[in-house]
């Protein structure tokens, strides 16, 4: 290994938009490691100014396919705060069903899809067909089944089409959902394949730790995802009406994406920062997958989100068969077709906070007195994990500059994929160079 | 065309939706990795390769480098296609295109908003380089767009349908929106989706774009009942059509 270090490389792929990872070592001393995110702006908050209270959350949830049911419940969320709207216990649980679902299917098309050839040593998921063609196929069927659940509740997975303001347009059917519930309860013998490849893979997870915040929601009730407080691991129990301090968010010189900080100079959220927050709540099959992993509260291994996620799928898939249960037993309450829920329009400001896949997202929309926007503002999670990943890779390189390039390359870019960043949301460019001097 | 085409996945600034729904063909994309060879997907795998036959574009133009990345892959490719409405015709991203620019980086960026560098309007491809085919929709329909690339591989001329979606609306003999009191942009949208946000329980987005001439295309019956023109609710009804609103005035006036 030559004592400058030099790396260029495009594109950091597999991760949902670009960024740009510099590292540049001179004589074996790191004279820039930077994250660097460069944006390909959106300006979703200012396309939100004078739009109509019905239409805020159609038009957000393109801020984020993946996650678009995620962005779609924070601004209905924010919307009915702000115009003092409830939601019927069963819209509450539909609405939870479909935010699980989302996730079920974004973390196993994470897992399987972008981060699972890493650890094989592959490009892409195609040529693992052939070595691990069960494990694939378990993969597949379980990204199905979250589509599929979100389907039946949302009328379709990409940009849901029944959530409104104060409930849905269309309930879901019922032999659908009970066909659903049998194929969640089937769907263990799929994690637990996916859970066996993974612990055997376990050994290519770098042994990376720094200490870091870590801040999601939490509940007094359940492993919060929906709703809940703000919790952060250094200083307890935030309120959400706080979020705009919390966050803190700086434009800096490096990247055009905002990054955050609170207690310390970064902090992280996502599947990680949950699971260390809210463990005790995790259902009886999720700590067994912890388990076989030795994971438990505590976890300062960035690498680690990757078996959170999978942690977070077993959890996610007994929640949902319980959520299940009370909704069928009994059947669901009857609405008229073409149902639009009573809202009384009305001025005021609203924020809506939930756990999407990639961490804590709040939407914070200001109405006038016609249900028009005046202000708006979205914090998502991948920009409070930018500031994470840069203090992430300023402590880990000096300690790997004795490998090859491109193992230094590698990891670097495992470290970012692991964050399960969506830069879509607002970014556009992922590369990773090392720069000659 | 060779046997089995090269392929590409782009994508510009947009949700990433159009390349989830392909992801989301779940076992089928193992079948269609069969018929086309897939060289380029940065959703889903590392490789890449700049030999490829068809390119499909997700996304809409918003930045100078954008318009250079999009002129080469514009020489690399056959055949080009719009993947989704942003790219097809801007889509959702050009409701700012309606908003005054300086305003809109100083509602996201604040004293920061010189840093940002980005056109004033949201674009679709078609405004920088020429497009074969196009697969509208927000997202795409999956099924669509396995009908197009089965078309391309068989070399039949890509069409688009130019009824309004109204016309699937009344097959699908859903109750009309406008009976109920709402809005609806069936009248005037580009049909192909079957009117499913109807069927789904509300009404028509606009989301697949408009029919090629709306005064003279849309479903006027609908309107005219509820004593509206095809004028008034493309001018003050839409979301999806800030930069294909202006562009088809322009046109218009030019016939
Ligand atoms: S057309 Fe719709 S689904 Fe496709 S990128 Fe644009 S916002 Fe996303
Ligand atoms: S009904 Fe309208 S908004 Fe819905 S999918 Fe069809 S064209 Fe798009």
């Amino acid at each position: 290994m030559s004592e400058t270090i030099d790396i260029e490389s495009e594109y950091v792929t597999r991760v949902e938009g670009h960024g740009n990872i510099v590292v540049n070592v001179a004589d074996g001393e790191v004279e820039t490691c930077e994250w660097q995110v460069v944006e390909s702006p959106r300006f979703f908050e200012s396309m939100l100014v004078g739009r109509d209270w019905t239409e805020a959350h159609h038009v957000t949830a393109r801020i984020c396919a993946i996650c678009s049911i995620s962005h779609t419940t924070a601004s209905l969320k924010a919307t009915e705060a702000a115009m003092g709207v409830d939601l019927s216990a069963q819209d509450e649980r539909l609405r939870k069903l479909a935010l699980y679902a989302e996730t079920l299917q974004s973390h196993v098309l994470h897992l399987g899809y972008l981060a699972l050839p890493d650890l094989v040593g592959k490009q892409s998921v195609l040529p693992i067909l052939d070595s691990h063609e069960a494990e694939v196929e378990a993969v597949v069927r379980l990204h199905r089944l979250g589509n599929d659940l979100t389907e039946a509740i949302a009328g379709r997975s990409v940009h849901a089409q029944r959530h409104l303001p104060g409930g849905f347009s269309k309930l879901p059917d019922e032999d659908e959902l009970d066909a659903l519930r049998t194929r969640l309860e089937s769907a263990w013998s799929d994690v637990e394949l996916v859970a066996d490849l993974l612990v055997e893979l376990s050994d290519e997870l770098p042994d990376f730790e720094r200490e870091t915040e870590f801040i999601s929601l939490t509940h007094p009730d359940e492993y919060a995802f929906y709703d809940g407080t703000l919790y952060s691991s250094d200083t307890g129990e935030l309120d959400v009406e706080d979020y705009r301090e919390i966050v803190d968010e700086v434009v800096v010189e490096q990247s055009t994406a905002k990054f955050t900080s609170h207690a310390r100079e970064s902090y992280m959220v996502g599947a990680l920062a949950r699971l260390n927050n809210n463990f005790e709540q995790l259902g009886p099959m999720a700590k067994a997958v912890a388990d076989r992993f030795g994971l438990e509260p505590g976890s300062h291994n960035p690498y680690l989100n990757n078996v959170a996620q999978l942690v977070e799928i077993a959890h996610l898939i007994e929640t949902s068969i319980v959520e299940l249960d009370t909704l069928l037993d009994g059947g669901l309450d009857p609405q008229p077709d073409y149902h639009t829920p009573d809202v009384e329009v009305e001025a005021g400001t609203g924020i809506g906070a939930v756990e999407v896949p990639r961490g804590v997202l709040f939407h914070e929309y200001t109405y006038d007195e016609d249900g028009e926007i005046t202000d708006a503002n979205c914090v998502i999670p991948t920009n409070q994990n930018h500031a994470n990943i840069q203090q992430d890779m300023e402590e880990l390189v000096p300690t790997i500059l004795d490998r090859p390039e491109d193992e230094i390359e590698l990891t670097l870019e495992m470290l970012v994929r692991a964050y399960d960043p969506c830069i879509s949301c607002s970014t556009h460019y992922l590369d990773v160079e090392f720069v000659d001097e | 065309m060779t046997e089995r085409p090269r392929v590409a996945f782009f994508d510009f600034t947009g949700c990433e939706g159009d390349q989830l729904q392909v992801v989301n063909l779940e076992e089928r994309l193992f079948d269609l990795v069969e018929v086309v060879e897939v060289v380029s997907f940065r959703e889903a795998m590392s490789e890449h390769s700049d030999d490829y036959e068809i390119a499909f574009i997700e996304g809409s133009v918003v930045t100078a480098h954008d318009e250079e990345r999009l002129a080469g892959i514009r020489e690399n490719a056959d055949v080009v296609v719009a993947l989704g409405s942003c790219a097809a015709f801007g889509g959702i991203n050009a409701i700012r295109n309606d908003q005054d620019f300086e305003t809109v980086t100083e509602r996201v960026y604040g004293d920061d908003a010189d840093m940002i560098e980005a056109n004033p309007e949201a674009r679709p491809i078609e405004s920088v380089v020429e497009v074969d085919a196009t697969i509208p929709g927000c997202p795409i329909d999956r099924e669509e767009f396995v009908q197009v690339v089965t078309g391309l591989i068989r070399g039949v001329e890509p069409t688009l349908p130019n009824h309004p979606v109204c016309v699937e609306c009344k097959l699908e003999e859903n109750e009309c929106a406008f009976h109920r009191d709402e809005i609806c942009l069936g009248p005037v949208t580009r049909g192909g989706c079957g009117a499913d946000c109807v069927g789904e329980g509300t009404h028509c987005w606009g989301c697949r774009g408009m029919v090629d001439t709306p005064s003279e295309d849309a479903y006027t019956a609908v309107l005219e009942e509820h004593g509206l023109d095809a004028e008034e609710i493309v001018e003050q009804y839409q979301l999806y059509w800030g930069w294909q609103r202006p562009e088809r005035a322009t046109q218009e006036e030019a016939q």
